[in-house]
């Protein structure tokens, strides 16, 4: 395998992964977390460091892992103290422990491989440099650990799907079906914790978030069913790892940030094109909307007026500014539409009801 | 001595320290209105939506005056607050998220234009760097010049609309009854807290300036219920944290002021959340325990009393098994009656029997039916 595919592929498994726990992340309202977890478990990296002594050693993943759940547990803490708002305790907690982090790393370990610069903007280009030789394999390190997250992550969606899905959805439900919302809180954040440390080495922290958030926030806006935004999910954080690759390329930049701002334009395009929920069909549909008010208004006048003796001067489509103050621009393009519609007839100036058209005021006056 | 000395004399500390004391100040007080509004992690996403503003206002200008990195940097910060904004307006999605895809994208943004920057040979890009972390130690006169004087007009403006600003925080729907334009004065206060993030953005980096805003504010709200006193209170914290910071970090070499500063904020507020008057831990503690305390004297002092009403006189001492049996087993009863005795409510009378004095008999009527037990069960 060559370095440049290596890398594709690290960045594609690293996004997927990401955008696994992603999901239920932004279906739960609790994207945050996932900012002060993977700042935190820089923490987790240092202490373990400490304890082990090596970097690069398998015990520094659970002893990450272990601190982002420290860091849930101490927000939760904070938070049940009243003295603070959640999004108070999100942000005092996390930078403390980050910022303990990051001058442990300065003081005691700035010789080894943890550096802060990396912390944050990831060395995915270095990747295929660490390599794992097992079972006769020889493959890059980041590649290994993301795939076994990957797997893990794929692994508990699908045997606690159901779970996961009524908590997310129905708390009180899940909580009375006898389902505790504590394990499946805390064992959400575990598994986001998990996937920010072997993320976290490969990306950097704010990456992650990125990966986590981003793509299932599009997804959600593309779909109503939780299986669909998974797998939207997956396509959507593949496609920003392959085109953040290309555009880190094609700059000479950093992988990392180059995948955020990727992940980010796919967001904007879905928040603009997205059928039903984007910006642009909701102007569309705002823009029906007035004409056909004016067509049902204009019904509503014609059927009115209709048979009696002053029809002939109430129906001309110049008294439609004496009678409705329509300018004669939008009574012009009202009445186009109720004309493409079918429920109004034009001749010589006068306007007539179709029988579509008179049906259509009746029913919009019994309403 | 030295150390003191040094500090008025020398020049790089002296600037340091006031150009991390303006950023502080500045943070801290419009932090109070964020952290009263619930908008704690609006600060986070507008210091990280910073940074691509900093890169590309160095890549378009190829200066690096502070005001114009401060003007890129605020134009990010309004814009990815915009986003924002309209992402939770015209979308389903939530705050949370909508918080999380614009401060990690903006950062990637970023950090893809500063790596493009710094790997292209012709561009000296190079203390742009220092933004990420926060270096206070390459702060210049010019730099806490141009802090100063926004801050100063932030602090200004803050001053001039105080009482709409206390609306807006407090009581939104009030204010808009009234007839202010709330939503104007919405946009200004965002506009002043990006002020206040970009401030500091040199000194202390995009990635733990939000620590700035909310941390002085969440402590200064434990000493105090009213919104002057938190501003100052909120604004000297900052100040104090922001110049022990940037003097701590500017003696050691490759020590970034950023995570010193949050250090000491984050210290400052641990020590707030736990002795502050009134809402600290220990004081909730304390009071806690002082109201148990006065509960258990009253209720065995009232069981006595309806003890000693089942008898002619109501100095008949009883046993004190019988007024454990009434506690419910509670415990601590002999120590109560210790407590008791010396008050002079109630007296030993042989080895374990005690009855109520005068005093004691007065005080159980004065506070009332407070027994645990029901009076025929002793005798």
């Amino acid at each position: 395998m060559s370095a440049s595919l290596e890398i594709q592929l690290i960045a594609m498994i690293t996004a997927i992964a990401c955008a696994l726990p992603g999901v239920f992340l932004v279906l739960r309202r609790m994207a945050m977390m996932s900012d002060a977890i993977s700042h935190t478990v820089l923490l987790g990296i240092v202490l373990g460091f400490f304890l082990v002594g090596r970097v690069d050693s398998p015990w520094l993943i659970p002893a990450a892992a272990l601190m982002g759940l420290v860091t849930v547990a101490l927000t939760e803490l904070l938070i049940r103290t009243r003295l603070v708002k959640e999004d108070a305790a999100i942000g005092i907690v996390f930078p403390a422990l980050f910022s303990i982090a990051v001058i442990l790393i300065s003081r005691y370990a700035s010789g080894v491989h943890l550096d802060t610069d990396a912390v944050l903007l990831g060395e995915l280009a270095f990747a295929p440099f660490d390599r794992l030789a097992f079972w006769g394999l020889d493959l890059p390190r980041g590649l290994v650990v993301m795939s076994a997250t990957l797997l893990a992550n794929i692994a508990l969606i699908a045997l606690f799907y159901k779970e996961l899905k009524l908590a997310t959805f129905d708390a009180s439900l899940a909580a009375t079906l006898g389902l505790s919302p504590v394990l499946i809180h805390y064992g959400l954040m575990a598994m986001v914790s998990v996937t920010a440390v072997g993320a976290f080495d490969v990306v950097g922290s704010i990456l992650v978030v990125a990966l986590m958030i981003t793509p299932p926030a599009a997804a959600y806006l593309l779909t109503d069913r939780l299986s669909r935004m998974l797998l939207i999910s997956v396509g959507l954080a593949a496609a920003s790892a392959l085109t953040g690759f290309w555009l880190a390329r094609w700059l000479d930049a950093n992988i990392a940030g180059s995948m955020a701002t990727a992940s980010g334009l796919l967001f904007l395009l879905v928040m603009l094109f997205a059928p039903g929920r984007g910006l642009l069909s909701l102007a569309r549909r705002r823009v029906r909307l007035k004409w056909e008010f004016a067509q049902t208004m204009l019904t509503i006048h014609l059927l009115n007026h209709e048979g009696t003796a002053a029809a002939e001067m109430e129906c001309r489509v110049d008294h439609l500014w004496e009678h409705m103050r329509w300018q004669p621009d939008f009574a012009e393009n009202a009445i186009r539409f109720a004309e493409r519609k079918g429920t109004v007839r034009r001749s010589g100036g006068i306007l007539f009801l179709t029988a579509e058209g008179r049906a259509l005021a009746r029913q919009e006056m019994t309403h | 001595m030295d150390f003191f000395l040094q500090l008025f004399f020398d020049y790089t500390v002296r600037t340091v320290a006031l150009g991390a004391a303006v950023l502080g100040l500045t943070s801290g007080a419009l932090g109070t209105f964020a952290v009263l509004r619930r908008q704690s992690l609006l600060g986070d996403a507008m210091s990280h939506a910073a940074l691509p503003g900093v890169v590309l206002a160095f890549m378009l200008t190829g200066s690096k005056s502070p005001l114009v990195l401060m003007l890129g940097a605020a134009a990010a910060g309004i814009l990815g607050t915009l986003l924002m904004l309209a992402i939770t307006r015209f979308t389903r999605i939530k705050e949370d998220s909508g918080l999380g895809i614009i401060l990690s994208v903006f950062f990637g943004f970023g950090l893809m234009l500063l790596t493009f920057l710094q790997r292209s040979p012709a561009a000296n890009q190079a203390g742009l760097n220092t933004f990420l972390f926060g270096q206070a130690a390459t702060l210049l006169e010019r730099d806490v010049v141009a802090m100063a004087g926004l801050g100063g007009l932030a602090l200004l403006v803050t001053v001039l609309f105080w009482k709409e600003f206390k609306l807006l925080s407090f009581d939104r729907d009030f204010g808009q009854s009234l007839g202010f334009p709330m939503t104007l004065l919405d946009i200004l206060l965002t506009t002043l807290l990006v002020i206040a993030i970009v401030i500091g953005l040199q000194a202390v980096g995009v990635v733990l300036m939000s620590a700035m805003i909310v941390a002085p504010a969440a402590a200064a709200r434990q000493w105090t219920d009213r919104l002057g006193i938190m501003v100052v209170l909120s604004a000297f914290f900052g100040a104090l944290a922001g110049i022990s910071g940037a003097l701590i970090s500017s003696l050691e070499r490759g020590l970034s002021t950023g995570p010193v500063v949050v250090l000491a904020i984050s210290l400052l507020v641990l020590v707030a959340f736990l002795f502050a008057g009134n809402r600290g831990l220990a004081w909730q503690w304390l009071q806690r325990r002082r109201r148990r305390r006065r509960l258990q004297l009253e209720t065995v002092l009232s069981n006595m009393l309806k003890l000693a009403e089942q008898h002619e006189d109501l100095r008949h001492p009883h046993h004190v098994a019988v007024l454990r049996a009434m506690d419910y087993g509670r415990g601590g009863v002999l120590r109560t009656l210790a407590v008791l005795a010396e008050r002079g409510d109630v007296v030993r009378v042989g080895e374990d029997t005690w009855s109520l004095t005068e005093k004691g008999i007065r005080e159980a009527r004065a506070s009332g039916p407070r027994s645990t037990g029901d009076g025929r069960a002793g005798g």
